[in-house]
């Protein structure tokens, strides 16, 4: 704890230093990481499917693996990515200063951190809801149930506000309990000081499976308060590096609608007359050209992690522990609301 | 001027210290003023490049989250103005109740450590020993672990009375405002009148007699009979507002959360361990002659100890005694780590709302900066009264 203390300070300390020693121009972040033959990545502290280190120091996750994906495509290896844990209030520092070249840490897309933040969204990667866990045993079945109640809370997220928002649409006056760090929050919870825990719904599920003593003591309501589009933000005023983000993330859910996988990739480089699939594979057009980029770019990335269906089958699908639902993160032709924009 | 002195230097040569040394704080100042500039310039191009807003408008709009505990209500649609205030009174209040328990727990700590029973003086050192060196932030984290680990959930409240104690707080009974209250603290007010009256002719009877009288019992006594009889005279209400078990939690009454109980243990036993040493320091300073000739003239241990003893320990406990306050007072931001609203933790809710880093660490650091002097000047003020008076 007073070492996370001491780096949000160090975080701080490090955007005001960078912000003031800085030559007044926004530097190339595609060189930077040529140079360094690394990407940086912010990820979060520990929220399991997605982004968590074992206990053996390698990452996993969803957020984990689109920055894998990216150092694929930028560097053609996808081990070439620092991560940098984060809590909610360091992140937007972090970037701002550029200690991480992208933010990849289920962070909401919103106006405000768009446009005042220094930082610019991404693709959405993962669409959420805010919600509520509560113990089983409290008999609680619904959010309205919460009036005058205390919930724990992450601080420096959308949450805190949302929570706000909801409690006084519906007259609830609940008592939000603040901790900065997200283990904090989510042990206050398991201890009982609050009756409800709060966040996005799949930041409960992961919570729910990898830190309670029994999951099944624990319930999440059916009531979702708000919209939360998850994905990677990255500093503002580099519109070639957003452009590699943006379109490695595409790249990532064409793939999946084109039926390009982690096993069939190569087989297909080789072997596929699609003229799409030619494209994203860069056997035909050579996109990477135009983004800065080896001709097989985004070939590399599949290779590295899968498309975007594998890595939310591996990270958080219905097989693996968390077993969220594709729900509204399916494709667009099979009712979700994953649109790639062609890569073309 | 002597005949003997060197003839007087020119002022304006390099010769001259009294020129060098202006000529050196001139250029002191000029190179911070500097790095001043170019720091604050560079920031503020760096930040426009870069689209993040600056200034500290947003301190008028709408703050739009909830504090969970606060000295008075605060609705989301207040100002973030507002809302740092409601940091800066949380903040306030656990410093103030911290200081208040940690002098008295210290200085009876301290004076412990003279005291001629072995066993007092042994605890009072394990006591020292142990929570002096065992950082603070590990002791917070312990108390909040030990009230939300260890007490029972709120629907299973330990009771004692109207008392409730559980993983949700301390709830207690809270008088109900009538104007008996009001009249019983008019009371209060003319008993400080009365004490000062009855302190006066004590001492003018003390001069006159040589007979001491008690300067704490009886002061004490007119304090509870004035406020009794002001809340007799406001027709004695006697209604309470008693906390009652609600379905997930005690409701009504007043409460006290676990986060300000341990963020307010955690301090007060961390710092009553260094005014324990500095009082002991102070008592120790007294040249030994002194007790001795207290005891000569006949005061007993007790009066030795109040009169004579550590009335001259003051001077030397003063000053390092304030260090201690402004420790705790800055030690209270560490409360953020278990979830109580201080100026910090709202300051962090604000930096992440608004995004302005740079004004909401800035109003941090004002905030304590402020508190920190203000703390200094009354203590200064307060040693110069306690200082040695040369006649």
């Amino acid at each position: 704890m007073r070492i996370s203390n001491l780096k949000t300070l160090a975080v701080v300390a490090a955007a005001l230093g960078t912000l003031v020693t800085l030559p007044a121009h926004a530097g190339k972040t595609l060189d930077g990481i040529k140079a360094k033959g690394q990407v940086t990545c912010g990820v979060n502290t520990g929220l399991a499917g997605f982004g968590a280190a074992d206990s053996a120091g390698k990452w996993t996750g969803l957020d984990v693996d689109i920055c894998r994906a990216i150092a694929a495509a930028t560097l053609g290896d996808a081990e070439k990515v620092k991560y940098v844990p984060l809590n909610a209030q360091q992140r937007f520092t972090a970037l701002q200063s550029g200690e991480v070249d992208v933010l990849s840490r289920n962070t909401t897309f919103t106006l405000t951190r768009d446009a005042s933040l220094g930082s610019t969204s991404t693709v959405t990667t993962y669409y959420d809801g805010q919600g509520f866990m509560v113990p089983v045993k409290s008999k609680i079945k619904s959010a309205k149930q919460l009036k005058g109640q205390t919930v724990c809370v992450q601080s420096g997220t959308t949450t805190e506000k949302n929570l706000t928002d909801y409690s006084k649409a519906n007259k609830l006056n609940i008592k939000p309990v603040v901790y900065e760090q997200l283990e904090a929050a989510e042990n206050a919870y398991f201890t009982g000081r609050c009756i409800a825990y709060t966040t996005d719904a799949s930041g409960l599920a992961s919570t729910r499976n990898k830190k309670a003593a029994n999951p099944a003591d624990h319930v999440i309501l059916p009531e979702l308060i708000s919209k939360e589009p998850l994905g990677p933000m990255v500093r503002r005023g580099d519109d070639e590096w957003f452009a590699i983000v943006k379109w490695t993330i595409y790249g990532l859910i064409e793939a999946e609608e084109y039926g390009i996988t982690q096993a069939n990739v190569d087989s297909l480089k080789a072997t596929s007359v699609d003229p799409v699939v030619k494209r994203i594979l860069g056997t035909s057009e050579d996109t990477g050209k135009l983004l800065g980029l080896s001709k097989d770019w985004m070939a590399n990335a599949i290779k590295a992690t899968g498309n975007y269906g594998e890595i939310f089958e591996r990270n958080v699908g219905p097989k693996s522990p968390l077993g969220l639902p594709r729900g509204v993160n399916n494709q667009w032709n099979k009712g979700g609301l994953m649109y790639a924009y062609p890569v073309r | 001027m002597n005949p003997g002195s060197p003839p007087k230097k020119n002022n304006w040569s390099w010769r001259s210290q009294a020129f060098r040394g202006v000529v050196y704080q001139i250029v002191a100042i000029a190179a911070i003023t500097g790095v001043v500039w170019f720091l604050a310039h560079n920031t503020l191009v760096n930040m426009r490049i870069r689209g993040i807003q600056s200034g500290f408008d947003f301190l008028a709009q709408s703050a739009g989250f909830d504090i969970g505990e606060s000295l008075y209500p605060f609705d989301s649609e207040e100002s973030y103005w507002h809302a740092f205030l409601i940091g800066i009174t949380n903040t306030l209040r656990v410093a103030v109740i911290g200081i208040i328990l940690a002098t008295i727990l210290g200085t009876l700590l301290g004076v412990g450590r003279f005291s001629r029973n072995a066993l007092v003086r042994g605890l009072c050192l394990t006591y020292v020993e142990l929570f002096r060196n065992i950082p603070v932030l590990l002791q917070l984290l312990l108390w909040y672990v030990v009230l939300t680990e260890v007490l029972p959930a709120s629907s299973e409240a330990w009771q004692i009375g109207h008392f409730f104690l559980s993983k949700g707080g301390l709830n207690y009974p809270i008088p109900v405002w009538a104007t008996g209250q009001l009249w019983a603290a008019f009371g209060i007010v003319g008993s400080f009148v009365l004490i000062w009256i009855y302190r006066r002719w004590a001492r003018l009877q003390f001069e006159a007699t040589g007979q001491p009288r008690s300067g704490f019992w009886v002061p004490l006594l007119i304090l509870i009979a004035c406020s009794l009889i002001g809340w007799a005279l406001g027709g004695a209400p006697t209604e309470l507002n008693y906390p009652v078990r609600g379905e997930f939690s005690i409701e009504n009454g007043g409460a006290l959360t676990p986060e300000f109980l341990a963020v307010l243990l955690g301090l007060t036993l961390y710092t009553a361990s260094f005014i324990a040493e500095v009082v002991r320091g102070g008592i120790a300073s007294v040249a030994r002659g002194q007790g001795e000739a207290a005891s000569a003239l006949g005061l007993n241990r007790n009066q030795e100890m109040r009169l004579v003893m550590l009335p001259q320990a003051l001077r030397v406990i003063i000053p390092p005694l304030t260090n201690q306050y402004l420790n705790l007072t800055k030690n209270s931001s560490l409360a953020v780590a278990i979830g109580y609203p201080d100026v910090v933790s709202i300051a962090n809710t604000a930096l992440n709302q608004t995004g302005r880093a740079v004004e909401c660490i800035s109003i941090v650091m004002l905030v304590y900066l402020v508190t920190s002097l203000g703390t200094s000047l009354l203590m200064n003020w307060y040693n110069s009264r306690a200082a040695i008076k040369e006649r």
